[in-house]
């Protein structure tokens, strides 16, 4: 069954259910196949991602959504397809040089500098952000100086806009798990990324966790108007923050639409229920 | 004070001032080390190579000047000028980083994700390359190196220590050149740490030495970090090589102060900068301490050069994480 919003010209904005904005289309992705030796991890999907929505990939375990996260990435590099950023089609881009086009991304295992503290880690997110050479660097000169001040200031900022006050200087390896999720999230959003990528943002999460993170991503979409494209396993979650959701299972696409749209979709419903594939 | 109480403290003085120099060529180490899980065989040879260029360039040698001579017949080999050494010393630490980077693009580039075995077995390779290039470059003969820097004993420490103790205790004896390699080597190591802990690059070594999937999702080029340690590594190397060239003259076992580093490693664990420091100050006390107290009096002398892997190897058993590292706790 083909979807509503599969019909919108790529320029052509639409109105989400709660009253937002979303512009045009921001990542396109066409026809992309991701092999790993004999495993298809990716079979030929295609659908896009929009300037300003919060677009959910869902599916079951292996389905691929990691991997489709980690070719936008940059991490993982297409057999086949095409990956459009901006309007232009991207020629084979590195991982750093995809972080440098203003793509931010968490990881479903959680990569963070656990020998850094809380600080250091979310400063190292804007990295992208200083311009000054090695040489001012080292000399500490002019404006390597006035940059680490402004940068300290922006990543307070985001400290205190995740509620993470208390343990900014705390070493990372201390934290448990669902603060060094969201000391994850810091480090992304240090960057002032265009486009946030989250893997199981709330994966191992108790439920305060969960409705802490999702006020979170809703935020900063809201306030920064940042994109946003996540993977998550609770529906419930994912009912409530996506404006559109694409459904993978085994490597394919088998649904792609609103939250509203995929839910009442059949092979969704097959691919979760287990119904059996042949 | 008895004069015996103060030479003990002239061999702990002596020991401190080595140890930072030990401290400096450990830190070359674990600046690799830490950023790309590469234990660098060569950083001793880097120290000779190091010391080779800078001479060679003072003094306007060729460079290459055998094999030119024998692929075409000339006789050239001196320019015939002499480099100031500041500005030799500038062009030495260019060539170092055109190395560091030649390392990167043609070996290390090629062998990412390979098991460390093979990353070592590289560096290796690298050493006797690089051994070769040196004499090829510069001549397999001893050279003298002499950057200005003064040598002897200093007259003032001695003089104004004289007084501490009787009739038999004639002041320190402390090398001057020793001291300046202290003060060097001392201001190299606190700006290391400096850069480190305080520049974006610094940060972004710290981040590629964590973890190298997040430190790409931030925007770091791995290939520049590693490019950049190695010059940094190429810098601790020159400057341990003009020291220990200025004392001894610059030949093939001036390569050989890396094994100094190695207990140091072992002691101070090999992705600790304050275990390099604090490991090398406590191998270069403990072994002259040793020798003085126990080492010449009842061993006949000369037990520098084992001592310390015998205190490293103690230390080991107790403490296989080093100093400052983390206890490894199995998990199962
Ligand atoms: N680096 C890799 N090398 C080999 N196979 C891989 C690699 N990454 C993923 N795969 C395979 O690709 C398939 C899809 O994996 P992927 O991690 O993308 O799934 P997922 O939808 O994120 O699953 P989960 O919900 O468990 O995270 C799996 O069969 C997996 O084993
Ligand atoms: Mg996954």
């Amino acid at each position: 069954m083909m979807l509503e919003n599969q019909t919108l010209a790529p320029s052509d904005g639409y109105v989400t259910a709660d009253g937002r904005q979303i512009g045009g289309v921001m990542m396109d992705l066409r026809n992309i196949t991701l092999r790993f030796g004999g495993v298809e991890a990716i079979k030929d999907i295609s659908f896009d991602i929009r300037e300003g929505e919060i677009r959910a990939i869902i599916g079951p375990n292996g389905a691929g959504k990691s991997s489709m996260l980690n070719v936008i990435s940059g991490f993982y590099v297409p057999q086949e397809g095409e990956v459009w950023f901006n309007g232009a089609k991207r020629p084979p881009t590195k991982p750093y040089q995809v972080a440098r086009q203003g793509i931010a991304r968490t990881f479903q295992n959680i990569a963070l500098f656990e020998g850094m503290s809380v600080l250091d880690n979310v400063m190292t997110g804007r990295l992208r952000q200083m311009s000054s050479g090695l040489f001012s660097q080292a000399l500490w000169w002019g404006k390597a100086q006035t940059e680490e001040v402004e940068n300290r200031a922006a990543v307070e900022r985001i400290i205190d806009f995740l509620e993470i006050q208390s343990i900014r200087k705390t070493p990372v390896g201390r934290l448990p798990y669902g603060l060094k999720k969201r000391v994850e999230l810091a480090r992304a959003l240090a960057a002032e990324p265009h486009l946030l990528l989250l893997d199981e943002p709330m994966a191992g999460m108790n439920v305060e966790e969960k409705e802490d993170m999702s006020r979170f991503i809703l935020d900063v979409n809201d306030e920064f108007g940042t994109t946003i494209a996540l993977i998550e396993h609770d529906m419930g979650v994912v009912m409530d923050l996506s404006d559109r959701v694409v459904v993978m299972d085994y490597g394919r696409k088998i649904g792609d639409g609103t939250p509203e749209e995929v839910r009442n979709n059949e092979a969704v419903i097959d691919a979760y229920l287990g119904v059996s594939h042949d | 004070m008895s004069a015996d109480f103060l030479y003990g403290i002239e061999v702990l003085i002596n020991g401190l001032m080595a140890g930072v120099l030990y401290a400096l060529v450990a830190l070359g180490f674990v600046l690799i080390y830490k950023a790309s899980g590469i234990f660098n065989y060569a950083q001793g040879v880097m120290a000779l190579f190091g010391a080779l260029t800078l001479t060679g360039i003072m003094s306007g040698q060729v460079p290459f000047a055998h094999l030119i001579n024998a692929t075409f017949g000339t006789h050239i080999h001196n320019f015939g000028w002499n480099v100031p050494a500041l500005g030799a010393i500038a062009l030495t630490l260019v060539v170092m980083v055109c190395f560091a980077w030649m390392v990167q693009k043609f070996v290390f580039r090629h062998l990412v994700g390979q098991e460390p075995i093979i990353l070592f077995m590289a560096t290796i390779g690298l050493a006797y390359f690089l051994e070769g290039m040196g004499d090829l470059m510069w001549g397999s003969d001893i050279k003298k190196l002499d950057v200005g820097l003064p040598q002897g004993g200093s007259r003032w420490v001695e003089d104004i220590t004289a007084g501490l103790g009787g009739d038999d205790f004639y002041g320190f004896f402390i090398d001057k050149l020793d001291m300046v390699a202290t003060l060097v080597a001392a201001i190299l190591v606190i700006s290391l740490v400096m850069f480190s802990q305080y520049t974006k690059q610094g940060r972004a070594m710290r981040a590629v030495a964590d973890d190298h999937q997040a430190a790409l999702s931030v925007g770091i080029s791995l290939n520049y970090i590693w490019i950049l340690v190695w010059s940094l590594a190429g810098l601790v190397a020159l400057v341990a090589g003009i020291m220990w060239g200025a004392k001894s003259g610059v030949q093939f076992s001036l390569s050989l102060i890396a094994l100094k580093a190695l207990p140091v490693l072992m002691l101070g664990g090999f992705t600790s900068i304050p275990g390099a420091i604090v490991g090398g100050l406590i191998i270069g006390v403990g072994e002259k301490l040793f020798e003085y107290l126990i080492g010449a009096p009842f061993l006949g002398g000369a037990t520098e050069n084992w001592f310390a892997y015998v205190l490293a190897l103690i230390f080991l058993v107790f403490r296989p994480q080093g100093l400052f590292g983390e206890k490894i706790i199995e998990r199962v």
